[in-house]
């Protein structure tokens, strides 16, 4: 069920930012449906989730986090931190234990004095915080060798752009349930740069 | 099994389903009408298990006009569409509705849209798709032959394209088509494309 729209996710930690990727395609097991769809929302300029795994269960989801999260700005008055949002995400995941989200988060984002912090979970909210990288879907062992390989620790904006974007299309490259380019965003503490790539468009 | 498919042209939308009523060896009727005309700019094809296909669409339906009603304004296909999701979502873990469904509609600000939902509630706004045995012939007509900015008679032509696929192709193919379009002057019946007429009833 994990692998039945298939989805790519990679986040990756830099000097002062972070960048986080996606794949495009959205498919029905065999078939694709689609080579536009889009995995990594936003939820504020200094945080994103990247949502992995069943389409429709990512798409709940990620309208339960938005409500959560714009109810919390209402109350505080303020963004929330990636560390919060985490616990939120696992909380709500949790929730559901026994009829659980297929869905595996990826969240990155600047938490105080811009560091960048990244963590992933399995469906049930188990948290994964990562120093480096962290990489959800269906191309995960892909990605997981791809990044272990290619990353090194305080990359600059660009050299993270291109870091993340090789290790992601290498990997999706051999995973035929996604692919069909691909979706970077790379966050600094001052801007929000996002790319679309195009790889082998299969 | 049933074959639905849609695509976007320049200013319109297209929505084409095949009309077989089939319970399991049996064909009832073929001049079942499964795209439902949610209201005036708005058309949604659906296809999936024929209980649950007229009574989800037309509770759709019924849900679009009563919004109309209440506040005075319509619906944009964008919104109908995520409504639509949300109901599907809010079912699945319920009692589960399978259906799927090509909503198509046309918007003064935004012109034509065409969204893909799946009976698991997944949406994707698209500009072509196809549900049933029938999208592996039609999407793959679809995919070398569209282009963005069809004209009507382009897109029509490509529809027959893809139903001739499906009539050579598929061992138990659908004997006819309808084929309905919704555009700035509204959503309607645009052709029927048959090969097997019923017989008419002859008066008591």
């Amino acid at each position: 069920i994990f692998e039945y729209n298939g989805s790519a996710i990679v986040a990756m930690v830099g000097k002062n930012c972070f960048a986080i990727a996606s794949d495009r395609r959205l498919g029905v097991q065999l078939q694709t449906i689609a080579t536009d769809f889009q995995r990594i929302y936003k939820i504020h300029d200094k945080l994103f989730i990247g949502l992995a795994g069943l389409a429709t269960d990512a798409q709940t989801l990620y309208q339960k986090l938005v409500f959560r999260h714009k109810l919390y700005q209402l109350r505080e008055e303020r963004d929330m931190k990636p560390q919060t949002f985490a616990s939120l995400v696992s909380a709500l995941l949790y929730e559901k234990r026994f009829g659980p989200f297929f869905c595996q988060p990826v969240i990155a984002g600047l938490g105080d004095e811009d560091k960048p912090f990244i963590c992933t979970m399995d469906s049930i909210g188990a948290k994964e915080l990562a120093k480096d990288f962290v990489v959800a879907g269906t191309a995960s062992e892909s990605l997981y060798g791809a990044c272990e390989a290619m990353f090194k620790p305080d990359m600059e904006a660009e050299e993270l752009f291109e870091t993340i974007s090789q290790a992601l299309l290498s990997s999706v490259d051999r995973d035929c349930l996604s692919g069909w380019g691909g979706h970077v965003y790379v966050v600094t503490a001052t801007e929000v740069t996002e790319r679309i790539l195009k790889g082998r468009m299969d | 099994m049933e074959c639905v498919f849609g695509l976007v042209g320049k200013g319109f939308a297209l929505v084409v389903a095949d009309t077989s009523a089939v319970h399991s060896i049996l064909l009832h009727k073929t001049n079942e009408d499964k795209i439902m005309v949610l209201d005036s700019h708005k058309l949604m094809g659906a296809s999936g298990e024929a209980g649950d296909r007229a009574q989800f669409t037309e509770y759709i339906q019924k849900n679009v006009a009563l919004y109309q009603f209440r506040n005075g304004i319509p619906l944009t296909t964008a919104a109908a569409a995520n409504f639509t999701r949300g109901e599907l979502a809010t079912a699945l873990r319920k009692n589960p509705y399978s259906v799927n469904i090509l909503l198509a509609g046309y918007d003064k600000e935004t012109g034509p849209s065409l969204y893909y939902i799946d009976y698991i509630s997944t949406l994707h706004k698209v500009d072509k798709a196809a549900f049933g045995y029938g999208s592996y012939f039609s999407l793959s007509m679809m995919d070398r032959h569209y282009h963005s900015d069809m004209s009507l008679e382009e897109a029509v032509d490509l529809v027959d394209k893809c139903i001739i696929e499906i009539r050579s192709r598929l061992v138990i193919a659908p004997p006819n088509f309808v084929i309905k379009i919704v555009d700035q002057d509204g959503a309607r019946e645009h052709a029927w494309r048959e090969s097997i007429k019923d017989a008419p009833i002859s008066a008591a």
